[in-house]
């Protein structure tokens, strides 16, 4: 089944230097194996296509429900340079949560 | 010693809640008041300020705000800690003292912490080897030395811990960590070893919560935003701490928002890197062993924190002068509003490039169709207003200048139904980079000073 990140998560972004990083969590614990499996580096690397120039690292908090992802030159320069109306980053993770991923699992979304 | 203290949030940045500390005084028992205002790029702002005016180059919002606050704090015996002193801590103290004499306070102790600003000492360091090359990207500080604006060294909770136990009833620091503010009581309070690592982790994780005011409490909530109460009246967390490292996160009765472990989970996840390896001047916690619970209305318990030895180094936070931006904005409406957007941005730029101006870059984003999500953007069919939105950026202060020049005219010389252009010209801005890099413990020594009436 489909399914859209938005339907089984939450997220917050933020920013470090031309660093975003995007704390994306499950909002039930049953959904935690999903971003284990199926929100790799590489898939979320393939998402931000044309807005994360660099790569991209992925760091789990299972005790949290939680990944954390680093989009390395994602904002333009950063800080005060950055000419982006998002220079820190801050909808990156709505912007993450657009995302959709394919599951072999039938999972209840309620 | 006490079997608990309350550790309140007053402020998350430097621009933040203006009531938000006033609330946190007045509106339930708390013992302490951290608030944080410094962001990495605050510092060289300060140093600005302080150049013109050696008096100044602090957070100026904390002097009316202590004004308010100040009787209540005496009365309730609360203290204060707060990284509002910039670059020019002794200054703010000074400021504090004249504001309560003219409070006609007859007695109060503030602790200033310095040492921070290495500004002045940076070839001294230098020339002892210490060559402060920026930890990210390995380039040497030569590339930037004539342009550098500020350098402060990140202190951490120990030196607020001297000038708590020295009786300061005020603690103003330059450049500590936002952490430290919160974990400076806890380790005063109880006694904490600087070797617990486990317990100054927990009061690190508990300062992580805090310091970004609002945003554990249901602010920026991304969850179910709709169902968080009475965001007007947003009650700021609050960290409740026990001897053994146990914390509750709280906020006082009758505020809105709401604190449950979606809105303290985000808080912790925001802006941090390798979860395994929080480094503070105090120590490394270990953000995958945090343990939460909801163990009542708005409560969540914080427990299981580990944490390691701190590392030899400080971290520095240095700025310099890096050119210069100007952006500025038009707003095209229905019909066509994107296509005559587009072909806007098309006769500026055919423009700049006809009067040979050159950019590091020159963006163009457009504001209601896609200038955050970008190719992640749903196509809209026809929005009914599009606000183009163009930046450029260069070394040079006149190509920047003369861009700014280029907005207004298309307003009566490129598409119709045009608006939004009462701000005037966009104006060059300074952009200030920011240069982290690490120096041994050893090389700086913070102090701590106390000021009193």
């Amino acid at each position: 089944m489909k399914i859209r990140l938005q339907q089984i998560c939450h997220a917050r972004s933020g920013d470090k230097g031309d660093t975003a990083n995007v704390g994306l969590i499950a909002l039930k614990k049953e959904f935690y194996p999903i971003l284990r499996n199926y929100v790799t580096a590489e898939r979320v690397k393939k998402h931000f296509e044309g807005i994360v120039l660099g790569p991209v690292e992925r760091f789990e908090l299972p005790n949290l429900w939680a990944m954390n992802f680093l989009l390395h030159q994602a904002l333009g320069g950063g800080g005060t340079k950055s000419l982006k109306n998002d220079a820190q980053g801050k909808t990156l993770g709505s912007a993450l949560l657009r995302m959709e991923v394919d599951i072999e699992e039938e999972v209840s979304l309620k | 010693m006490k079997s608990k203290i309350r550790i309140a949030s007053g402020q998350g940045f430097w621009g933040d809640l203006l009531t938000a500390p006033v609330d946190q005084v007045t509106k339930g028992p708390i013992d302490y008041m951290m608030m944080d205002y410094l962001a990495e790029v605050t510092m060289s702002i300060m140093q600005k300020q302080k150049r013109k005016d050696p008096n100044l180059g602090y957070a100026r919002d904390l002097i009316p705000l202590i004004e308010k606050i100040l009787p209540i704090c005496l009365e309730r015996n609360i203290k204060v800690i707060t990284n509002g002193g910039g670059v020019n801590p002794v200054a703010c103290a000074e400021a504090i003292l004249q504001v309560a004499r003219r409070l006609g306070v007859k007695k109060l102790k503030v602790g200033v912490v310095v040492g921070d600003d290495i500004l002045d000492r940076i070839d001294e360091l230098g020339s002892h080897g210490m060559e402060l090359k920026n930890m990210e990207t390995g380039e040497s500080l030569k590339t930037v030395r004539e342009r550098l604006q500020s350098a402060n060294v990140y202190f951490g909770a120990f030196p607020i811990v001297e000038a708590l136990r020295g009786g300061a009833q005020i603690v103003i620091t330059g450049r500590t960590t936002d952490t430290g503010l919160t974990l400076a009581p806890m380790v005063h309070e109880f006694e904490w070893s600087a070797s617990d690592w486990n317990k100054l982790a927990a009061g690190t994780v508990a300062g992580h919560i805090l310091e970004c005011g609002g945003q554990s409490t249901g602010g920026n909530f991304s969850g179910d935003w709709r169902s968080v109460p009475d965001l007007a009246h947003i009650g700021f967390p609050i960290a409740e701490a026990t001897p053994d490292g146990e914390i509750v996160i709280t906020k006082h009765d009758n505020t809105g928002g709401m604190v449950t472990l979606q809105t303290v989970k985000e808080q912790l996840l925001y802006e941090i890197g390798d979860p395994r390896q929080y480094i503070t001047p105090d120590c490394v916690a270990d953000f995958t062993t945090i343990q939460l619970e909801q163990v009542g209305p708005d409560r969540v318990k914080v427990s299981g924190v580990q944490g390691k030895e701190a590392t030899k180094f400080y971290k520095v936070s240095m700025s310099y002068l890096d050119g210069y931006t100007a952006i500025g904005t038009l707003t095209y409406t229905w019909p066509d509003a994107l296509e005559k957007a587009r072909r806007a941005d098309e006769i500026l730029r055919t423009r700049v490039r006809d009067l040979g101006l050159e950019f590091e870059e020159m963006r163009t984003e457009f504001l209601g169709y896609n200038a955050c999500h970008g190719p992640l953007a749903n196509a809209i069919q026809e929005p009914n207003e599009v606000v183009l939105r163009v930046g450029v950026r260069s070394p040079e202060y006149g190509a920047v200048e003369r861009f700014g020049k280029e907005l207004a005219p298309l307003i009566l010389t490129g598409p119709p139904s045009v608006t939004g252009f009462a701000g005037g010209r966009p104006k060059p801005s300074e952009v200030v980079s920011y240069w982290p890099a690490l120096l041994p413990k050893e090389a700086v020594t913070p102090r701590v000073q106390f000021h009193e009436i």
